[in-house]
This record gives C-alpha cells, sequence and structure tokens, in this order.
C-alpha cells in the first residue's frame, strides 16, 4: 500500500506540528507514509473565490504530483471537498468550454483516491482506537466541509471517544459554521468575526481545555479569536490529539 | 425589482450595521433558531424526506427543460377555464398589465395577498403612481406597509420587529390606512392579531380586485395554488369581483399529482407544519363563486436568462420556503436588509444577482454573502446546491473584473504561478519563517483579518523542510 500525505499548504507553512503529528500517527500505525515534495496546493482559495481557470495548473499538479499513490491522505476536511467536490466540476466546465478531457482523467483518476485523515483510519485502516493518550477535556467542532461535504458524520467523535483519559463535551451548535470560509474572513470581516466569536463562546461554554477540529483554518480563526480574547481554550487540530501517547504525550 | 432596495450599499458595508445592531440580532437569532429547531422536527418525522426531497428537485428540472411547452399547456387550460393570460418580458411590463386591468375594472383599490413576484417588480409602488392604492393583507406584509419599511425575510417579512414596535405601527399608522387601532392597544399578541382583523376586515368587504401571486401553477388543469396560514389570501381570492395573479413562469408544474410532493415539502419546509392551513387553489371562473374575472400574468423578468445558464438555472427550482434563510448563519448575523433585495438571504445571493445581473455593486457582492458552510443546501426541499451556484456567480463577477476584483485576479494568479513552483514555495517559507520574529501583530491593510482576530504565529520551520531534515 503506498500512500502519500498530502499535507495542505496551510499545513505545511504555518502547522507543520499538525502535518508532522500526521505521518507520526500514520508511522505508529504501520503506514509507510511519503511526502512528495512536487505538493503546494489544491487551489481552493482560488477556485471558491471564483478564479476556477487559475485553478487548473494545481488540479494538473496535483493529478502528477500523487499518481501511483494507492491513497492521498490530508489531515484537512476542506480541501479534502475541495478535491472531491470541485476537481469534477472544474473538468465538467473545462470539457464543456472545449479544452478537452484531460482535467477529467485527473480528477477521476484522483478522486477515489483522496482521503481525509478520519476516513483514512476508520474506512481503509479500519480503526477507531489508534493508541492514544490525551489527558485533558476536549470539545470536537466539526467543520463545514467536512461534516457536509465528505460527511465525516461520527468518524472524528469515535476516534476521540477512544482516546485514553480524553474526557469530551458536547459542542452546543456543533453543526454551525464558525465563519471562516478562506476569502469570505476578508470579504465579510464583520459577519465573519460575528460567527466566530459565537462560536468561541459555544466552545468556552463547554469549559473544555482544547478545541479540537480536523481543519487547520477553522482553527486558526478561532484560535485568532480566542487569542486575541485571551481565552483559556486551546485550538488543537485532530490529528495532534490522535498522534499523542502515553510515552510521547503531545506538548 | 422594488425601488425600495435601490442605492443599497454592498453586502458587506450593509451587514456590518445589522452585526453592530444589538437588539436586532438577538431577535434574528430567536427567531431563525426556534423554526431551524422546529423544521428539523418535522422534517425527521418523514421517513422519506430524501426521496420526496429527490423527487421534487426532479419535477422542478423536467417542468424546467420543457419549461416552453408546460406554459403554452398552462394557457391554453387557463383560457379554457375562462381565465384571461398576459406575458410580461419585464417588471415595468407586468406592472403596466396589473395599473391598466385595474383601471379598466374603475376601481382604485386592491387588497393583496402575500406575494413574491409583486414585490420583486414593485407592483404596490407602481399602482400608488397610478392613484391605486394596494393594500397588503397578510399580517407581516401590513406591519412592514404600515411602517414604511422593507421586508427582510421571504416566509416572515417583519422578522426584523418585536412586539412594541409592532403595537406603536398600528397605533400611528392604521388610522390614515383605513380603521385606526383600538385604544388602548397593548403589545399582547392576541391583541394586536385582532387589531389587524378589524382593521383588515374592512378591506376585505370592500375590494372589488384582489392580486395575488401564486407558488404553483399546475399546466394540465389551469388551476393555481396559493398557500398561506392566515386566512386572509383565501378572502382575497374569493370575494373581489376581479382576481389579478403575476407569477413568475418559473411556477409551472406539468400536473395535478405533482403537487402531492410539494404538499409535503413545502409547509413542513417553511413553517414546519405537518399540513399548510390554507391552501387555495382555483381553475379560472367558476360562476355564482368567486371572482367572475380572472387575469393571469406570466412574469419573466430575468427568469428566461437564468435559465439559460446551466450551473445557476437550478435557483429557479426554489419552492420559496426560507428554509435556507432559517439555517444560514450569514442571514442570521446580517439580517434581510443587507441582501438589497426581496429575496434575501443564501437564495437571494444567487437569484437576485441572476434575475438582476451583477453590474450594481450590491448584486455583485452577494454571492460573496456566504462562507460556503452548505447548511442551505442541505435544508432545501428542492435540493438546490446553493454554495456550487455562489462559487459559480462569484467566477461571473471576477470574470467583469469590476471593483477591487483587478487586483484580486492578479494576486490569484499570482498565488497559482507560486504554487505551481514548489521551489518557489519552499523559498517564501522559509523566507517567512525566517522573519517570523520581525511580523507586526497588527499588519497594515490586513485590518480584516487583524481587527478581531490575532494572526498566527509561524513556525520555525515549514513541514517540508522538517522532512527534508529528517533525512527522508
Amino acid at each position: 500500500m503506498r500512500v502519500a500525505l498530502f499535507v495542505t499548504c496551510v499545513n505545511d507553512a504555518v502547522y507543520p506540528a499538525t502535518a508532522v503529528a500526521t505521518v507520526r500517527l500514520l508511522e505508529r500505525l504501520g503506514v509507510e507514509v511519503d511526502f512528495p515534495p512536487g505538493q503546494t496546493c489544491c487551489g481552493q482559495a482560488q477556485f471558491n473565490t471564483g478564479y476556477r481557470r487559475e485553478t487548473e495548473p494545481l488540479v494538473r499538479r496535483m493529478g502528477a504530483v500523487f499518481e501511483g499513490y494507492d491513497h492521498v491522505v490530508t489531515p484537512s476536511g476542506s480541501c479534502a471537498a475541495m478535491v472531491r467536490e470541485n476537481y469534477p466540476r472544474i473538468a465538467r466546465k473545462a470539457a464543456a468550454e472545449g479544452r478537452g478531457t484531460e482535467l477529467g482523467e485527473i480528477a477521476g483518476s484522483l478522486v477515489p483516491r483522496v482521503y481525509e485523515l478520519s476516513e483514512f483510519l476508520v474506512d481503509v485502516l479500519g480503526v477507531t482506537d489508534v493508541g492514544a493518550y490525551f489527558p485533558h477535556t476536549v470539545t470536537y467542532h466539526p467543520s463545514c466541509h467536512g461534516l457536509r461535504t465528505l460527511g465525516l458524520g461520527e468518524r472524528p467523535r469515535r476516534l476521540l471517544e477512544a482516546v485514553e483519559g480524553l474526557e469530551l463535551r458536547e459542542l452546543p451548535g456543533a453543526e454551525e459554521c464558525c465563519g471562516f470560509g478562506g476569502t469570505f474572513a476578508l470579504k465579510n470581516p464583520d459577519v465573519s468575526a460575528a460567527m466566530g466569536t459565537d462560536k468561541a463562546d459555544s466552545a468556552l461554554s463547554t469549559g473544555a481545555e482544547v478545541l479540537c477540529g480536523a481543519d487547520s483554518s477553522c482553527l486558526m480563526h478561532l484560535g485568532g479569536i480566542l487569542r486575541r480574547r485571551g481565552a483559556p481554550l486551546r485550538p488543537l487540530h485532530l490529528a495532534e490529539i490522535l498522534a499523542s501517547t502515553e510515552a510521547e504525550p503531545h506538548s | 425589482m422594488s425601488g425600495t432596495f435601490v442605492g443599497m450599499p454592498a453586502f458587506p458595508e450593509a451587514a456590518r450595521e445589522a452585526v453592530g445592531n444589538r437588539t436586532l440580532r438577538a431577535n434574528l437569532r430567536h427567531a431563525t433558531h426556534t423554526i431551524r429547531d422546529k423544521r428539523a422536527k418535522a422534517v425527521a418525522e418523514l421517513a422519506d424526506w430524501q426521496q420526496l426531497r429527490e423527487a421534487g428537485k426532479q419535477i422542478k428540472n423536467h417542468t424546467l427543460r420543457h419549461l416552453d411547452r408546460y406554459l403554452v399547456q398552462l394557457e391554453e387550460s387557463v383560457v379554457r377555464a375562462g381565465g384571461t393570460v398576459h406575458w410580461a418580458a419585464d417588471a415595468d411590463e407586468a406592472n403596466r398589465i396589473v395599473a391598466d386591468l385595474v383601471k379598466a375594472t374603475g376601481e382604485r383599490e386592491v387588497v393583496k395577498v402575500k406575494s413574491m413576484a409583486t414585490q420583486e417588480i414593485g407592483l404596490n409602488e407602481a399602482l400608488a403612481a397610478e392613484g391605486i392604492s394596494a393594500y397588503e393583507t397578510d399580517l407581516a406584509e401590513l406591519i412592514v406597509q404600515l411602517g414604511h419599511d422593507r421586508p427582510s425575510h421571504i416566509l416572515v417579512p417583519a422578522i426584523h420587529r418585536n412586539r412594541g414596535e409592532i403595537r406603536d405601527i398600528f397605533r400611528e399608522e392604521m388610522g390614515s390606512w383605513g380603521r385606526p387601532a383600538p385604544d388602548g392597544l397593548t403589545d399582547s399578541p392576541a391583541e394586536l392579531a385582532e387589531a389587524a382583523r378589524l382593521h383588515l376586515r374592512e378591506k376585505f368587504l370592500r375590494a372589488k380586485v384582489g392580486v395575488s401571486g401564486a407558488n404553483f401553477m399546475v399546466a394540465e388543469t389551469g388551476t393555481l395554488v396559493v398557500f398561506e396560514s392566515e386566512g386572509n389570501g383565501r378572502m382575497c381570492l374569493t370575494l373581489p369581483e376581479t382576481l389579478i395573479s403575476v407569477v413568475g413562469i418559473e411556477k409551472v408544474i406539468p400536473t395535478w399529482q405533482d403537487l402531492e410532493v410539494f404538499l409535503q415539502t413545502l409547509p413542513r419546509s417553511s413553517t414546519a407544519e405537518r399540513m399548510n392551513p390554507y391552501t387555495s387553489m382555483w381553475t379560472g371562473t367558476t360562476d355564482g363563486d368567486g371572482p367572475s374575472v380572472f387575469h393571469l400574468v406570466l412574469l419573466d423578468n430575468g427568469r428566461t436568462d437564468t435559465l439559460a445558464d446551466e450551473v445557476g438555472r437550478q435557483a429557479l427550482r426554489c419552492i420559496r420556503c426560507s428554509a435556507c434563510l432559517n439555517v444560514c448563519p450569514v442571514y442570521e448575523r446580517a439580517g434581510g436588509h443587507a441582501y438589497g433585495s426581496v429575496y434575501p438571504g443564501p437564495i437571494g445571493a444567487i437569484l437576485s444577482p441572476q434575475l438582476r445581473g451583477t453590474q450594481r455593486e450590491i448584486d455583485a457582492s452577494l454571492p460573496y454573502a456566504s462562507s460556503l458552510c452548505g447548511a442551505c443546501y442541505e435544508v432545501c426541499p428542492v435540493a438546490i446546491d446553493i454554495p456550487e451556484v455562489l462559487v459559480h456567480l462569484r467566477e461571473r463577477v471576477a470574470d467583469r473584473g469590476g471593483k477591487g476584483h483587478r487586483l484580486e485576479k492578479a494576486a490569484m494568479k499570482a498565488a497559482s504561478w507560486a504554487m505551481d513552483r514548489p521551489a518557489v514555495l519552499a523559498a517564501a517559507e522559509r523566507a517567512a519563517t525566517r522573519t517570523r520574529r520581525l511580523h507586526p501583530k497588527k499588519l497594515p491593510g490586513a485590518g480584516a483579518w487583524t481587527d478581531s482576530r490575532e494572526l498566527p504565529e509561524l513556525p520555525e520551520k515549514s513541514f517540508r523542510d522538517w522532512w527534508k531534515g529528517e533525512g527522508r
């Protein structure tokens, strides 16, 4: 089984600890992980802002970089959703514009092999207890693209519930968007911040020590709000909790 | 669309004001969460909800694909049943037709059933310019009309008003429109409803002309259908001598049997009711029963253009239930007025820019009035993929290169260029992490982010450098 890590640009540049945790977790579970260095970005920001044609070179790059791997695993629900939901759309539009089937072939090959981390763990590896140890109270925010586009359902929760020492606290209004939304956060900063503030309030109301999510960009937005307020709640990616063990606990 | 929305600022500016209004935020949060939760329960009662949703989508898709055929069939059916059909290409033409029809009766006032189409074309204002008074009879529309206000929700247009405000509006305004509010009117819902009932009863009994829209038009029989909850619609549709219905062309469905799907999905999606309280259906005219003259004005007003767009056309499936508004986190905080249209919320954000075009600033900003969270798509009873259409319309706006988009396009191109060159990306990451201690907490020009959020601290090295450093 050849497994590639699709780290995502945000994790690569801003949250390498999340990416390292993903590697350690997968290796602990006996998966040999490769990091093809030609990878950069899935193009989600460009596409969702209305620059579809500018996204096409990145679709081609993704296709070439991950060719030959059985599974492409990413610690990001929204980047996985970008590939699964939007690459076929980009390909269909290109074909309709008379630019051939190349992108369609790329999407057709890549889409079935791309997995968000919790999907890969539960569906491909068939594990929910990954042997993690994390003695803290945690509340989980299921980001929109993981929740609604990928339909991750109970997978992240089942993984968290199996973590030794972890106490999971229910997040009120969990299914509501945190207000990040990519360039939405910049184009509609007031609404975005209002949504984030309400989400932060909900998370704080649980009394948990850690706010867990499976999308670094949502955590960046919520973490930025929490830090501005000096709130006692630490955002942490699911991968980092699952990578934490009794022998090597998360710092 | 309605002239009352002309001159609206772009969505972000309008939303900023609403976000800062604590009372409005609290009212909207309470109202949308209440109806949202009720809807979820009502929908969960049906084991075949997803099949109903798919059936509604398929019926609408089929009809839209053969719209020309079904509209002609509808016209034949309506004429056969004793009605007259008029075709209006745009708002001006529709308003002209209705004004002339009313004037031909010699009447100077009409009673109205709540109708989105007539609001879309600004019919009340157009009739007023001709010296004809149009009285709204839906309770919430009455509140909006008496308050010289604009609707902020499709189903509950006065959702932004609380009881005290409604009492004040009734006290101050009812007298100049007809029967004044009772003395000593309080803000109790029962008293407010009774005041409206007394005020409206006078209008129902006097009016000779009624104006309505329709939720559905059945092509095979020529039957029009109105869903409402107060009984005011039943009054307007049965008491006047002349009935004029203004309906968007996308409201046609092929057969009577197709209604069985929407009779289930519309009430549960909109008011969370298992069955709609007042469902009025009429087919042309009937001697000695109801209006003796019936006119149907079929309205295009941008719908044919919308139909021509392969991705955008799904917006024409909309049955105006408002479930997407009630579940939308952006609508909940920005309020309906910020959308600058009688169609607010997620559906408005994809409908208005298609019906009106994206030349105006407000319409060009609407496709971006969403975090693409997908809650709207999830609840839509005809499965309109609103996020898909939003992104599609963003592309249209970006292609036009209007205000701010030229610079943005250059930035996006540059980002794609760098992202297509891993070595460039790696170098940029290294430069950023090496200088990370020098980065200011608040970047000039980045206020959109840093006004309310801290920027993340950059790591010592990127993941790709870590990976390389591990000797892998």
